[in-house]
């Protein structure tokens, strides 16, 4: 650490600026250490997530300073995912009562993938049409589409409820997902932005050797746009994965129930005097993961996309 | 899908190519409908509905019956409106506060040390997390008997506090739990904002012998002002509508010192069910955030940068 500021590799790339030489180590080892703590807190939350759930509840109170599991089990896991009986789960610290997150697992599966598929492809129609086909009031339902992003989910979380209710769509999976199905003002403002940028030339050389509008739309469009589209489909999962209210009220019941509000449930079941943490934690961490994982994967598309769309 | 292409085909070796005075209506119609078919009847619909069930008395069971501005009179004479938009407002202003001064902080010193992918992706890590698991895992850490923040405390001796138990800290609790969750992806705003200022101009500051805080707030702060007010306009209008982290955690208590404005709305009408007057509070709320929303991008002067 102890290198001058002119040392090549302390001045990497052209957008960070070439430092005074009279700037000390000392500064620059100080903004390592303010990094290393902003790092630190930012990832503590997480290992003492796995931390506690790899604990036995029993256990946690009497070491509440051990910045180790305490009684070190797999308990936690097969607690919530219904694989340990009454009297282990009992014996454990949990609560008795029978949880399955695999169910809610399912369930956060289903709903998030077709929320995703749906919005994504109408989405993606959509800011075609609205950037590349010309036709009467194509801007004012632009702008109208653009205004909705304005307007506060509870405005229309209220009146939805009452329709889907109506429908007899409560406790279903279309009435989850129905509301966000066709489209969402910002899937078709994020692709359209997109599709803005392809050149016209290379679809009206499709069309002049007779492709229709669909066919240039599947064959050239999508294909060039997989990027965003890909982005578009990330951004979409994880919000639809780690929402909360919606599914709350339309959603409550356990056949369809997802992890976010069955979190909710399990921590309010939890008895007053004695909290199952270590099934809690287990259970926050079954939430969590899928989305841990696709990051893992995806990580550097995901970090590229902020910043550009800068509205999500 | 044949008979679309063949008479394209025709009119194409009919027409000369490029000049496309035609509006492609038909074509239009059919990629737009689904979505707009979404915006009417999930958007545009229930926002007049919304409207409309504000001027009225709703409690799902039975017809919504028109009662004028009855909703409106009680509800500006309700205590705990009031109550919500103070505590919404005192959540909002350590929340955004805190907030974008560390990711600024943040930001900058990504800028100045680093462009690790790793670094970035381990800032943004909590945002892709729910908010109810953030909150849970909060809610645990700082639990007042065995959590291990209190335990923290106890070790630099430090009396414990009931971060959610005492109504004088659970909204400055609440508050930073959220600020943990946003404030790398905001930070990541920021950098993105910070990488469109010219390096020239840091290098001539340099030559003028500037110091980093004179940098700081003569070039930098200046430059970022249009990305600094979108990031304030969006997470401020966020900030608002705080809810799933009250929800699985205070519920709104102890007392009503977490009764949010969101909170608010949603006890009114699902565990009261009454529509009507929550329908009413939601549109104070809407006109409240576009309000907000527009001064900050007036003041801010959003559309203009300063690097003409």
């Amino acid at each position: 650490m102890a290198v001058t500021s002119t040392a090549p590799d302390t001045v990497p790339t052209t957008s960070t600026y070439r430092e005074p030489r009279r700037r000390p180590a000392f500064g620059r080892l100080l903004a390592w250490v303010f990094m290393a703590l902003g790092l630190v807190v930012t990832l503590f939350p997480f290992y003492w997530m796995l931390r506690t759930a790899l604990s036995n509840t029993r256990a946690l109170a009497a070491n509440a300073d051990s910045l180790l599991p305490t009684g070190f089990t797999l308990g936690a896991f097969e607690r919530v995912l219904g694989l340990s009986t009454t009297a282990e789960a009992i014996a454990q610290g949990g609560s008795g009562a029978s949880v399955n997150f695999w169910i809610y697992l399912r369930n956060s599966v289903v709903v998030a993938t077709t929320s995703t598929a749906g919005q994504v492809f109408f989405g993606a129609l959509a800011a075609y049409a609205f950037a590349r086909l010309s036709w009467p009031g194509r801007d004012k339902l632009f702008f109208a589409f653009i205004t909705a992003l304005m307007i506060p989910p509870i405005f229309t979380i209220l009146p939805n409820f009452i329709l889907i209710k109506d429908l007899g769509l409560l406790d279903t999976y279309l009435g989850i997902v129905l509301p966000t199905l066709l489209m969402t003002p910002f899937s078709v403002f994020f692709l359209r932005q997109f599709f803005l940028g392809i050149p016209r030339e290379i679809e009206e050389a499709a069309m002049i050797d007779g492709a229709g509008r669909f066919r240039v739309f599947f064959t050239i469009i999508v294909p060039m746009s997989a990027a965003p589209i890909t982005t578009l489909s990330l951004l979409t999962y994880i919000t639809s994965w780690n929402d909360y209210l919606w599914p709350l009220l339309v959603g409550k019941s356990e056949s369809v129930r997802v992890l976010t509000v069955a979190l909710g449930l399990f921590r309010s079941q939890t008895p007053q005097g004695s909290p199952d943490w270590a099934g809690l934690m287990a259970a926050t961490l079954i939430a969590a993961l899928p989305i841990l994982v696709i990051y893992a994967f995806v990580g550097p598309r995901l970090i590229n996309s902020i910043g550009f769309s800068g509205i999500k | 899908m044949t008979t679309i292409t063949s008479r394209l085909r025709v009119r194409g070796q009919t027409r000369p190519p490029r000049s496309r005075p035609r509006s492609d209506l038909r074509a239009a119609a059919m990629f737009v409908l689904p979505a707009t078919i979404g915006f009417v009847v999930f958007y545009l619909w229930p926002a007049l509905r919304g409207v409309y069930y504000s001027f009225t008395d709703f409690s799902v069971l039975s017809p919504a019956e028109w009662v004028g501005t009855d909703n409106y009179e009680t509800l500006i004479q309700d205590d705990l409106v009031r109550n919500a938009f103070g505590v919404t407002l005192q959540y909002v202003l350590i929340n955004i506060g805190a907030q974008t001064v560390l990711a600024m902080g943040l930001a900058v010193l990504m800028h100045r040390l680093t462009k690790s992918m790793a670094v970035r992706g381990a800032l943004l890590l909590p945002y892709l997390v729910a908010n109810v698991v953030v909150a849970l895992t909060w809610f645990w850490m700082l639990d007042y008997q065995i959590g291990i923040v209190n335990q923290g405390l106890d070790w630099v001796g430090i009396d414990r506090v009931a971060f959610f138990g005492d109504s004088a800290w659970a909204i400055p609790t609440i508050a930073m739990i959220n600020v943990w969750r946003h404030v790398g992806y905001t930070a990541l705003l920021i950098f993105a904002g910070l990488q469109t200022i010219p390096p020239h101009l840091y290098e001539a500051a340099a030559l003028d012998g500037s110091g980093e805080v004179r940098t700081f707030f003569k070039i930098t702060l200046p430059l970022l002002r249009p990305v600094l007010a979108m990031v304030l306009v969006i997470t401020v209008t966020g900030s608002f509508q705080i809810f799933d982290t009250v929800a699985v955690t205070t519920a709104g208590g102890p007392v009503n010192a977490t009764r949010v404005i969101y909170y608010y709305i949603y006890d009114l009408a699902f565990t009261r069910y009454e529509f009507g007057y929550a329908s009413a509070l939601s549109v104070v709320l809407f006109v409240v955030l576009a309000s907000v929303a527009f001064a900050q991008i007036k003041l801010l002067r959003a559309g203009e940068s300063d690097l003409a």
